[in-house]
């Protein structure tokens, strides 16, 4: 062919190319993986990424959900209905157990969150089903500590994450060699930021759940964010439920997400929005990130997502 | 702000310059000047620059990732980085400038379609400016950029730039870099960075940023001839797509449409495309980088590591080979040592037969060597436990490519790329 009329492919597509091949590898050099799936944006992606890599065959893995017990309903009803279509296995993996179990311990007062009790569901849903491969949906661009991640991301006997025992990550040659009782968590949108995210989205004509949309929801002010009033939240003195119109941009656990005032109810709208906006999308929506400096860093070794 | 189209192309480039030649503040300039920095991101900087008393806002912490570096004040591993303006999206690999990181520069290195290089204009061409440009011609970066950076400190004279410009360019010559681009900047102040600056009337060129959206993303050589490494056979249930058998692979080099003549690799027996699958359908054509399905006329016996290639020039299934190897792990590298070679889909093991030559770093001159040690780059013959199907690296980057594993810790210890398959 001559190399002055060689096709290119879009940023999108050429991202695309590189997730599936990232889950085939996988597939192919793993035992045991898991496709991690929260009903949200990313996850989403993940799983039509998937049914480019592997249909017309079903997926050589199953999807696990993390289900805090305070998910919206709205997403929970989602993601029920989008594993039924693809025909796929799927496996809950319940925080509320952890609990009754007493491998976790429920956080107390106004601000207590189970976004945190997850670690401990995941790891134990790891082990129990000896998974030796999760995919999950995180991306470089949403935080510091991430954008030095490899898109292999090995994890100790504990869960644990070394930021400075990465092995390097050559060309597209992922080495997946893991001993027992190790795991790796692979991220195939590593290089897609929340943009390229949503016109994916968007180009494939996706579902979301539809909290990705603007909609009226009774919510309250607290640290500058707009929380959903519901049973798992306790009011603080002084602050009084309103109604306004709002949509998410993550789909989180109810006690640690916040919705953004917006009127943008159709997917170009969402895109538009993104696309001017000026604050990254875990700064804006997500309390769990504003603790400390470092908060993401120091989950990610306790072997966070 | 721009309207972002869906539409624009792709353009990875790895950044590499000495410790304090301005390398974070000049991303943190390209981040900040295409209105790549969000508020809470900037409130962050502020925030920390006070606390620190740098006395301005700090773009270099934008791009500062984990709390050890923090704590050092410096960058210590390959981090990613994005940015979007309405022609391209733009994957920085930051990689870090000390000497003992050369594996980290390789490893940004390997994936880029562009190296850009810092320089400090009152220090000129220093030893480790050769070691990258060194690095990315042998990485075969197509092209090179170089940053004469802190222009403000020598008062943008442009004498001090052409004599950097004209020493650079000498030691580069030999080479081969195919396309070397010189830039004045100021990275503090943001000179020629977005946009072209008024301090610089006697330089001609584009800003950094107008440079990057025009060069050509050349896939080059990647396109001569058909290479698809098998990576997984799909094979439906019966419930799902009966007497269904497909190979699902990225396609590594050149082109494939239904009708091709293909020969499989190493097995060396011929058939034709059937089809090309996606999941919207069949498809006319397939190029690099696609991630496709492609069946084959004949029942013929295919599996992961195979590879599928045109049958005008496929290359050959060789057990010994040649090639240049950074190497990057504590214990080194010597004849007799035994790993294990992932090298497209296919994964064998490797025994040394030989450390041929090593690399000086600060001659760039090649002697003898008995053995390869934590950042040295050097040429090995190796004899492996199963045919690779390989190119010369020069040829192709996916097909000429492999990684060393110790099978021991399950480390990723060499880099290599082939430089005669025979
Ligand atoms: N005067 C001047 N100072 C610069 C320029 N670029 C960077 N610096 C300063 O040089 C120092 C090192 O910069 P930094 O970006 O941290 O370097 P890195 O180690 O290459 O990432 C910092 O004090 C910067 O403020 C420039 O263009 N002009």
């Amino acid at each position: 062919m001559d190399t002055s009329t060689q096709p290119t492919l879009t940023h999108l597509r050429a991202l695309e190319a590189e997730a599936i091949h990232v889950f085939r590898e996988v597939a192919a050099e793993l035992e045991r993986p898991v496709l991690l799936f929260s009903g949200g944006k990313d996850s989403i992606v993940l799983l039509r990424l998937a049914e480019k890599a592997f249909r017309p065959g079903g997926f050589p893995f199953p999807v696990m959900h993390v289900d805090t017990g305070h998910n919206f309903p709205e997403v929970i009803e989602f993601r029920d209905r989008r594993v039924a279509e693809l025909g796929e296995r799927m496996i809950v993996a319940s925080v509320q157990e952890s609990i009754d179990k007493g491998r976790a311990v429920e956080e107390k007062g106004p601000r207590a969150s189970r976004n945190r009790l997850q670690t401990v569901t995941l790891l134990d849903a790891i082990t129990e089903h000896g998974f030796d491969a999760a995919f999950g949906g995180a991306r470089r661009d949403e935080e510091r500590a991430r954008a030095k991640e490899r898109i292999f991301s090995f994890r100790d006997d504990f869960g644990q994450w070394d930021p400075k025992a990465q092995r390097p990550e050559l060309w597209s040659l992922y080495n997946g060699r893991i001993r027992r009782g190790e795991h790796v968590r692979v991220f195939p949108l590593s290089n897609w930021t929340e943009l390229d995210v949503w016109q994916y989205i968007d180009e494939e004509g996706l579902e979301v759940p539809s909290i990705y949309f603007a909609h009226d929801r009774e919510v309250f002010e607290r640290d500058g964010m707009l929380y959903a009033t519901s049973p798992y939240m306790e009011l603080i003195d002084g602050e009084t439920p309103f109604n306004a119109s709002v949509r998410y941009r993550t789909v989180g656990d109810m006690s640690c997400t916040g919705g953004v005032r917006s009127g943008a109810a159709t997917l170009s709208e969402v895109v538009a929005e993104i696309a001017v906006t000026r604050i990254t999308e875990r700064g804006e929506t997500r309390a769990d990130d504003r603790v400390t400096e470092a908060a993401m860093e120091d989950r990610k070794r306790e072997g966070y997502f | 702000m721009a309207v972002i189209e869906a539409n624009s192309e792709l353009l990875r480039f790895a950044t590499a310059g000495s410790v304090d030649d301005g390398k974070s503040t000049l991303i943190g300039r390209l981040l900040y000047d295409s209105k790549q920095v969000l508020t809470d991101q900037m409130t962050h900087v502020e925030e920390v620059s006070e606390r620190r008393g740098d006395g301005f806002v700090n773009l270099a912490l934008l791009t500062d990732g984990l709390r050890a570096e923090r704590e050092q004040g410096i960058t210590i591993d390959v981090a990613y980085r994005y940015f979007q303006t309405p022609r391209r999206k733009f994957i920085i690999a930051d990689t870090p400038g000390h000497e003992q990181y050369t594996r980290n520069m390789v490893t940004g290195a390997s994936t880029a379609d562009l190296s850009l290089k810092l320089l400090d204009a009152r220090a000129g061409v220093v030893e480790q400016s050769k070691r990258h440009a060194y690095i990315a011609s042998l990485l075969r970066i197509p092209h090179v950029v170089v940053c004469v950076n802190k222009m403000d400190l020598v008062d943008w004279d442009q004498g001090v730039y052409e004599r950097i410009v004209g020493e650079f360019s000498d030691f580069a010559a030999p080479l081969g870099i195919e396309n070397l681009t010189f830039i004045p900047i100021s990275a503090l102040e943001g000179d020629n960075v977005v946009d072209r600056s008024t301090h610089t009337p006697w330089y001609t060129g584009p800003s950094l940023l107008d440079h990057l959206e025009g060069v050509e993303i050349t896939r080059g050589l990647d396109h001569a001839d058909a290479r698809f490494p098998v990576q997984w056979v799909i094979q439906p249930s019966a419930a799902r797509a009966p007497d269904y058998r497909g190979y699902a692979g990225r396609v590594a080099g050149g082109a494939l449409a239904p009708g091709d003549e293909v020969v499989v690799l190493p097995s060396g027996r011929r058939t034709r495309v059937a089809a090309i699958d996606s999941l919207e359908g069949e498809l006319d054509t397939a190029f690099a980088p696609m991630s496709v399905t492609v069946r084959l006329e004949d029942d013929v016996d295919v599996s992961r590591g195979d590879m599928i290639c045109g049958a005008g020039d496929p290359p050959t299934a060789v057990r010994e080979l040649t090639a240049d190897v950074c190497w990057m792990a504590e214990a080194p590298l010597h004849a007799g040592a035994r790993y294990a070679v992932k090298h497209t889909t296919r994964t064998a093991r490797a025994v040394v037969d030989e450390v041929m030559s090593k690399v000086d770093i600060h001659t760039l001159e090649s002697g003898e060597a008995e053995q390869l040690a934590l950042n040295d780059i050097g040429r090995v013959r190796l004899r492996t436990s199963a045919p690779l199907v390989a190119d010369p690296y020069a040829r192709n980057r996916t097909t000429g490519s492999f990684i060393l594993i110790d099978e021991a810790t399950n480390d990723t210890v060499g880099a290599g790329m082939v430089l005669d398959a025979a």
